[in-house]
Parts: C-alpha cells; structure tokens; sequence
C-alpha cells in the first residue's frame, strides 16, 4: 500500500485571514522544495521537523511569486498524519489559495478525498477510532453548535463516560473472576444484591447516553428540508432569505440526484440542508417538472418540508394533492404573502400534529417565527445538550446497545439466580463492546488488576 | 550405555511432566523414542505441592487425557484427596483438584514409560544440541557422547543454569538438591533468546509436630470419578487438609527480616509469578493484611512430611521456622527442610511456532517450564502436543495447533507465542474468551477425535466417546420434544422442588431450564431412570445453559472469521501504514492470522485494518495479474 502524497486546503473557503494547503506523504518536501523559496536559502528537505520558514511560493513557469508564505515542517511520524506534513500559511485569499492548491498537485502531489488526512492519520496509529471519527466530524461540521459537540467529543468527554462505565464493570469482573480463578484463596465473592446495583446503575447510564443519539445526530449531519409548493407562491423568496442572512455556508454540488443541490442554512445552530431542486431557484417547479410522483421521493428523504402557500389566490388542486401527499410527515404550512387581503379561511388546512403554522410575509416579514418553529418540529422544542457527552456515531450507538443489552442479559441471569459465571459473559460481553468504541482489550487487563488487588498464591 | 550409530526419531531432554508426556506421545505414535533424565529417581517430580488441577487447570487435565496422555490416570491411581472446587458458581468454571501422593505419582509415571513400547528412558546431562545448519540431529551428553535423533524436545523444566536461594545462602541447584543443568543453559543461548524467571517453595514439617486439633480440617469432597473419562471411580479413603492462617506477629518477623530475603536483597535477578507470591511479597504488598492463609497438606500415605502451601520463602531457614511457630497449632512445629527460591533460564516463547517448534530450527522443540510457564498441567499439556507435533513433522504429517476457543491448551499456546510472557504463565479460567464451551466434562468431544488422529487414542476408546455424546444428544432432543400438560401430578411434582405450577403445557426441558430443577427430580416426567450420572449432568448443563453457549457459539464463529484470514505468507516489512511498533511486533512473532495479529501487544486496532486493507488489495492485484 504505497501512500502518496495528497494535498488541499485545509481551512474553510471564504475571506479569512489566513488560508492553509496542507500536503501530506513521503514526497511532501520534494514537492514543496519545487515552489517554495525560502528568504533565507536553504530547502524543505533539509529543515528538521516543527520548524517554520518563511519564503514565497512561485511558480515554477514563470518564476514569478504567488503568495508570501510560511511554510511549517513536522516530519514523520510526529505530525498529525504521521507521515511528512507540509502546511503553506498563506494569505487566504481564495483565489490565491487555490492557485497554491493547484500548483501542488502539478508538481505531484494528488487531491486529497474527503477525509483522507484523518484515514491516514487513523492508518498510522495516531488516533483511536472515536477520535478519528470526531476529527472527522470537525472537518465535516458546518455550524458553530455541531463544532462545540465535535470537540469536545475530541478531547473525550464521550470517552469519560465511557470509561466511568467501563471501571464500575472492570471492578466487577475482577473480583467475580478472582473469586472464580482462586476459590481457594480468601477472596470473598461478590454479593449479589451489589452486583444488581452496578449492573442496574450503569445500564442505565448507557440509556441516557443513547438516548442522546438523535440529537447528536442531527447536530452533526443537520436535517434535511425540502421547500415546496406551486409556482409563484414564494418559495424562491423563502430560499433568497435564508441564503441572505448569511446563514449559507457551503454550497455542494451533487446532490441524491443531478436535478438536486444541496444549500446549508444554519438555523439557531443546527446545520439545516435545504434540498434545493434547480427549479425553485429559476421559479420552475419541481413537481410541474418531475411530477408528484418524484417529487414524493425527495419528501420521503426530507426531515422537514416546508409547504408554501398563498393566502391571497383561492387554493387549487395542486395544493391539495401536495397537502395530501405529505400527510404526517413533520411539515411547515407557511402561509405566505398575508400582506394581501386573503382569499380562503385558515380553517380550510387539514392540520395534524405533525404540522405547523406560520403565517407570513416572506418578502418582507420577520422570519424568526419561522426559524422558531422549524427548530420546535426538529427536536420536539428540546434544547440541544451540547455542554455534555452526545453520541453522534451511529457505531458507538450501537455499540452502546449492544453493551446495554448484554448487561440486561447479566441482570436476567442474575435474577434467575443462575451462576456466577453465567452472568460474568454478560459482563465481559458489556465491556467488550465499550471496548470497541475506544478500542481497548478486556482481558489483560482483568488479569492485572486480579493480581494488583488481591493477595494470591500458595 | 549408547552404543555408536544408535539412531532416534526423537530425543526428550528432561523427564518431568512436559518430557513424560512428550515421550509417551511419541512412542505410543510409533517412534523410536529416547528420554533422558539428569537422575531416574526423579522422573515425573512435583517439587512444588503434589496437587493437581483447580479452575482451567484441571480442564489442561481432562483435555489431556481426551488427546489420549497419561497426566489424568497417574492422578486417578495416585491421589490421596479429590475435591470439586466452585461447585456454586457454574457449570464453566467448576474444577477438580486432586492431592497425590508425591512418591506415588513418580513410581507411577516410571512405570508407565518403562512399560512402553519404543520408549528408552536413560540417565544422561545433556550439555549441548547437535544441530546442523538448520536442522537439529540429536544431543551431546556430559561425557562428550554425541546422540543422534531426527528431533529434540527440550522440557528442561527449571534446571538450566538453576540457582537456589535461601536468604544469603546460594548454591548452583536443581529443586530439592538435584543437579542443575548448566553447560546446556549456557548453551542454548546460541539457538534462540533466554530470559530468566524464579520461582518457589514453602517449607516442610514434619506432620506430628503442628496441633492439627488447632486448625480448620479440610476433608475431600468428591468421589465420583476421577480426572480421567476412563476413571470409573477413585480411592475412597482420603486423607484430609488442614487451613492455618498467618497473623500479625508472623507479619511482624516477616517484615524484620525483609531485608534478609533473597527476593529482596537484590541477589535474584528472575522475575517471579505475581500468583505465587512469597509470604515476604505478601506482607510487603498487602501491608494492611492481618493473616493469610496457609494450607497444610500431608505429602504421601507413607510420610509425615506436610507441605505448607502459602508459605513459600527465601528468608534464612531460622526466620522460616519462627514464621512457623508464630501461627496457631505450629507452636512446637519441626521444620524438616527450609523453603527456597529458585532462579532459571527459560526461552522466550515468541521464539516458538504454534507447534510448538523453535523458528528457524528444523526438529527442535520447546515444552513445558522452559517455555516460561508454570504448573505442572501446563507442562504435561505442552509436551503431548510437542511431543505429538515432532513426530509428526518428521512424517511429514499436518502439525496439530489447538483453537482457542478449543481447548485451554489452545489458549495457552497461543498466548504464550502471541504475547510472551513476562512471568511464568499459569493457566487462568480468566484467560480464555469462551470459557462455557471450554468445559471439564466436554473436554472428550472437543479433542478425542483429535486424539485419534494422532494415533494416541484407540478406536475403542473413540467408539465408547462418540456413543456417549449420541446418547446424550438424543436425550437433549427427547426432552426438548417431550410435551408435559398442566396437572394436578405435575404440579405437585413441581411444587415439593419449590417451583412454580405449571400453566400450559411445556417441554420437559423447559422445566429443566428452571434453575430450581434438575435432571432427577423430573425423572417422574420424562421416566429416563436408567441414565449415567454423568450423562445426567451433560444433559443437565446442555439444557440449561443452551441459551448462552449458542451466544459463546456465535461469538467463535465471529472470532473464527477472522482466526481464517490467513498471514502465512505474509512479509509484514512489505506493508505499509502500520505503526512501527507494530511492524517490529508482526515481524518478530510472524502470526499466522489475523486473528492472532490482533492479539499481539502493540498491535492496534488501527493496524489489523491496515492488514485487512493489505490483504485486499493484494488478493485485488492477484486476480487482476491471473486475468
């Protein structure tokens, strides 16, 4: 598995201050060497590693500088990657950035995928896999709130919890299994009723943490939105303000299908990923073009659809059907353009619990409302728990539940009052599975404890 | 005594348990097989207690015995005590644990290798191997007579280069005074990397003196059977042990004189097993201890020598017995010889294949103490398959490698080769992943079939295992079919067992699974009166535990997949992205799966994916290059 030497930029595209192109592998420095020179003379190949050196990266066609830059060394295996690292601080500009970009990988470096830097960082052994799971989620998230979750899941305080739960059960295991190994020592056994009050308390706690899956989830991946309604009724005004106040944040290219694109709106800190059909930028609709039937398949995907509607023109067949069409799925009636005397009462909307109601001018009213409800349908009105431990894997949570399951097995075991060393698998078998989440063995470390804990021996 | 030009098909050097077992495998394999011993009055010698067994211990034995050694039997004929230990806590963990009489056991064992055909046990030192290029051919002696063999067994126990200690008192040693083997220790070192380890003993009293009247007696409890499946019953007379305890004043000359020990005084260099402390460990250790306990355990029917287990020392013989006569009933205690530590030179395991071979030598193999483990069952275990392996080797045979979820003896091995060891490795219940399908009664379906394979267990023996195993799968499966109706004679039935009455109808094992009933109280249901206690108890525990042997059973199958993806051919400085560590690690031990890789220290979570990454890739290349 030879690793080349991949690159891009590794800051968010926009006008910051200061941009980075990191590039990574055996051939960073040759390749940096090619288009950077350093004020003071010298090479990259030749700079130890953590240094920094200040230089212009020119082209090495014309000769002509690009950019005025520094350029920070950290060789392998003590960079982020563990292979050699090459980061170009340069002035951000994005033309300026990606002209830097592009220069590295005519010189021989290929364009990193997405993610690759922390694969091969996970590859090299540089971090456990929950942490090279967050890091990945630091590079995918979009709002500042999905950004709190991510760190801190970086610094572990998912993985605290997890090893709170892991140490209650190791000193189980280790004396159940002590008492197993060694019955002729004086080790006393474990006492029932203490073992029900750990196994009972720490499956508990492992549902609480699951049940903090959903919301970390949908800090993480956001929620997907699809607007619809009939033409003309206001939907390209709705997008147009969402996009205005500069709540847009990455526009992505290929959506489900290439009729679809994808804009990320944030909304009170939770990533909203508007499925936007090329229609409803050009005032073409989606279901005049692609027929209710399809457009049904992009409401199947959607968290949330927002139906717009026009108070001032007589409802037609067309709203019906798509009233009828997104029947119980969470959905944001908005009547739009109240501005206007109307032409039908409010009394007319089949409402269910799903649904919710905002009436609006959406050229020109206040659009916090809106956001408000939106935010409700999201998370049931819940105020996101960002301060504490989210699981937003869909691996951990299982792992979780699998570890769940096996201490529920445990507490069955006991209750049926079979033998200890029944209920020691769901034990082992509960901390096997936490074990997966921060990839850590039981087994040597049962052995040390016994032996660090208990006089045993003949 | 070795005539020019004799010539063996394998060589065992050491007569202790590993060497017993590794020659009888051989000879009873048909090979012309040569035992040599430093003395013939120390064939198959427990320096340590003479007993045998305990958790996962006892299993080595049962597992033993199935793969068609002699360990079991030399108990069973030999045993002065049985007790059935954990017998509360589950059917995976209960254990057999036998005391033998220490003479008994010897004379037994001699015996036994002296009535085998094929087999010559002679006294000889060996001082070297003869080994050509990279093809062991037999063994140099202390009289500068060369020995020819086509393989060589090395179970040298722990006589290479021994030193005992006894506080300040130190003699180049053997256990109990025997000859050390140096000039081998000294040796070896050229074929493969040592390490040194210690170990010890407690010291012996004479039985008259100490007022067992003042201890707790400790009678054996189990009578039904022995460790061998052939065992129909054992010797109903048995001998009691008696528990003493350690208390403060004991603690009080134990910690004064810390500074006498030889553990202490910086003399001993061996790392020693953290199970099998020394009192002075002990009180150093666990300062807030108030006693511990010490049994004491008659070593023969035919001498009043006890053994005090728990006691093991190397203070100076005079502060071993005032340690004695400290504690209640030893007050006028005679000691008859002080307790020792011993220090040895031993291989590093992960110098081995899962055969048990030494890399890189063709013929040579490593059983038993020098491989760094302790007990004896763990030797005797060792030296079958080594023993077994050699020979077939030399035949050109497939090598016979346990599974871990197998046998305990699989689980041994494979740690030992995957993981080293930093102290003598003892066999632990805790050790072994799937320890409900790892049982003491199931030990003959796992391995007989493996046992006849190597010729070691006869078709008459096999027929008689299978037939039982039958027997108790088709009662498993008539009590699973067999439909018992609410009523008035059920329910009577259920309730003098204090169990619940019954609502709908139920199979029988249904019942059985209640933990408040067993086999023989639904005997009025199922009418099978005629049934072996021991199939009794299969059956018991097949029912009952089916649930979570199936979720152990699933679990291998998960652990299997990955003990199948092979690394055999594998050159690991050829893949890239594996942390350094890991790279070294995966070179030195050569794993023969990636199961096994994952076992490795050092060896992370992120590397067995960098190998998995690897060997698809490669399996890519390979059937793009066929095309």
């Amino acid at each position: 598995m030879h690793q080349d030497t991949i690159a891009a930029v590794a800051t968010a595209v926009g006008e910051a201050g200061i941009a980075i192109v990191r590039v990574s592998g055996g051939d960073a420095y040759q390749i940096g060497d090619r288009l950077f020179s350093p004020v003071k003379g010298g090479t990259l190949q030749d700079t130890p590693g953590y240094r920094i050196r200040y230089g212009h990266i020119r082209d090495p066609e014309s000769g002509k500088a690009v950019d005025e830059v520094l350029a920070a060394v950290m060789r392998a295996p003590r960079s982020f990657t563990g292979e050699n690292v090459l980061e170009i601080h340069c002035h951000g500009g994005p033309k300026v950035t990606q002209r830097i970009l592009e220069l590295f990988l005519q010189s021989g470096a290929r364009m990193a995928e997405a993610g690759e830097f922390t694969k091969r960082a996970f590859i090299n052994g540089r971090l456990d896999l929950s942490q090279a799971e967050a890091v990945i989620d630091v590079v995918r998230s979009r709002t500042d709130s999905s950004l709190d979750v991510a760190v801190q899941q970086l610094e572990g305080s998912l993985r605290r919890r997890i090893d709170s739960f892991r140490e209650r059960l190791l000193d189980l295991v280790v004396r159940v299994e002590a008492s197993i190994d060694f019955p002729e020592e004086d080790i006393p056994d474990v006492e029932l009723g203490e073992m029900q009050t750990i196994i009972s308390s720490v499956r508990s706690e492992i549902q609480q943490l699951i049940d903090t899956a959903d919301d970390g989830k949908i800090l993480r991946e956001g929620f997907k939105t699809v607007i619809t309604g009939k033409p003309n009724v206001g939907k390209s005004s709705l997008l147009n303000r969402l996009l205005d106040e500069k709540r847009a944040l990455v526009t992505e290219v290929p959506g489900t299908t290439r009729d679809v694109i994808e804009e990320v709106v944030n909304v009170r800190g939770i990533p909203m990923r508007v499925l936007d059909t090329a229609g409803i930028r050009s005032t073409t609709d989606v279901v005049e073009r692609l027929g209710v039937e399809r457009a049904r398949d992009l409401w199947r995907e959607a968290d949330i659809i927002i139906h717009v509607l026009d108070a001032s023109i007589p409802l037609t067949e067309e709203d019906w059907d798509i009233l009828d069409a997104t029947e119980n799925h969470k959905r944001v009636i908005v009547v739009n353009k109240i501005d206007l005397p109307r032409s039908w009462p409010l009394e007319d909307l089949p409402l269910d619990s799903s649904t919710k109601l905002v009436e609006m001018s959406l050229l020109e009213g206040n659009l916090e409302p809106l956001l408000d409800t939106i935010v409700q349908l999201v998370h049931g009105g819940m105020r996101l728990r960002t301060e504490e431990a989210l699981v937003t894997r869909t691996r951990h949570k299982q792992a979780l539940a699998e570890a769940e399951d096996d201490l529920r097995q445990a507490q069955q075991t006991l209750d049926d009052g079979l033998p200890v060393d029944l209920i020691a698998v769901g034990l082992q078998g509960a901390l096997e599975h936490l074990g997966e989440i921060t990839g850590e063995t039981v087994r040597d470390t049962v052995l040390e404890r016994i032996f660090a804990q208990f006089c045993i021996g003949k | 005594m070795f005539p020019k030009n004799e010539h063996y098909n394998m060589i065992v050097v050491g007569a202790g348990h590993a060497g017993s077992e590794a020659a009888l495998a051989g000879a009873r394999m048909g090979a012309r097989v040569l035992l040599l011993t430093t003395t013939l009055d120390a064939v198959a010698l427990m320096p340590c207690n003479p007993s045998v067994g305990g958790p996962a211990k006892a299993n080595l034995v049962r597992e033993i015995d199935a793969l068609g050694g002699e360990m079991a039997k030399n108990v069973d004929a030999t045993l002065m005590q049985l007790r059935m230990l954990n017998t509360r806590k589950g059917p995976a963990v209960r254990a057999l644990r036998a005391q033998s009489d220490r003479k008994l056991y010897q004379q037994r064992m001699k015996l036994t290798l002296e009535s085998t055909d094929n087999l010559y046990v002679k006294e000889a030192l060996v001082t070297d191997l003869l080994v050509q290029g990279s093809s062991v051919r037999g063994v140099k002696v202390a009289d500068g007579s060369e020995i020819f063999g086509d393989t060589v067994v090395l179970a040298t126990g722990t006589y290479l280069r021994a030193v005992i200690y006894i506080g300040d008192y130190r003699d180049s040693s053997g256990p109990q005074g025997l000859k050390p083997a140096n000039a081998l220790g000294e040796n070896l070192g050229k074929y493969v990397a040592t390490a040194r380890f210690k170990t010890g003993t407690p010291p012996r009293v004479h039985l008259r003196s100490v007022d067992v009247s003042q201890l707790d007696i400790q009678p054996g409890n189990f009578f039904k059977g022995g460790f061998s499946f052939e065992t129909a019953s054992v010797e109903s007379r048995q001998l009691p042990c008696w528990l003493a305890y350690t208390n403060e004043e004991t603690h009080r000359i134990v910690a004064e004189n810390l500074d006498k020990a030889a553990i202490f005084t910086g003399a001993i260099s061996g790392t020693g097993p953290r199970y099998c402390p020394s009192i002075e460990s002990k009180v150093a250790q666990f300062p807030d201890r108030r006693g511990h306990q010490v049994f004491l355990e008659p070593e023969g029917w035919n001498t009043y020598e006890g053994y005090l287990s728990g006691l093991s020392s190397s203070l100076p013989a005079p502060v071993q017995l005032r340690i004695l006569q400290s504690m209640k009933g030893f007050e006028d205690c005679e000691m008859l010889r002080p307790g020792y530590a011993i220090e040895y030179d031993c291989i590093d395991p992960l110098a081995l294949h899962p055969t048990l071979q030494v890399k890189g030598f063709q013929g040579l193999y490593c059983a038993g103490q020098v491989n760094g483990t302790s007990g004896y069952e763990e030797a005797a275990g060792q030296g079958l398959l080594a023993g077994a392996n050699a020979i077939r080797e030399l035949r050109g045979q497939e090598p016979v490698v346990l599974r871990r979820s197998q046998a305990y003896l699989g689980v041994l091995i494979d740690d030992l080769v995957t993981k080293g060891t930093n102290e003598p490795y003892r066999m632990m219940t805790s050790r072994a992943e799937h320890r409900l399908v790892l049982r003491l009664d199931n030990a003959d379906r796992r391995l007989a079939h493996i046992g006849r394979e190597l010729g070691l267990v006869s078709e008459q023996r096999y027929d008689r295992c299978a037939k039982k195993w039958s027997a108790i799968e088709r009662l498993c499966s008539s009590l699973e079919s067999q439909q018992v109706r609410p009523g008035r004679e059920t329910n009577e039935l259920l309730q003098r067992s204090g169990s619940a009455p019954l609502q709908r109808p139920a199979s029988v094992a249904d019942l059985l699974r209640r933990p408040e009933l067993d086999f023989w109280s639904l005997a009025p249901l199922h009418g099978q009166y005629e049934v072996e206690q021991q199939t009794a108890e299969q059956v018991e525990v097949e029912i009952k535990y089916s649930g979570y042997i199936e979720k152990q059973q699933r679990a291998i199958d998960r652990m299997e997949r990955m003990e199948n993806r092979s690394l055999e051919d594998v050159d690991f400085a050829d893949v890239r992205g594996l942390s350094r560590e890991a790279q070294e690690k995966l070179q030195q031990v050569r794993p023969r799966s990636v199961g096994q890789a994952s076992r490795i220290a050092g060896v992370s979570p992120a590397d067995v994916n960098v190998l998995l990454v690897y060997l698809a890739q490669r399996s890519k290349r390979r059937s793009y290059s066929e095309q």
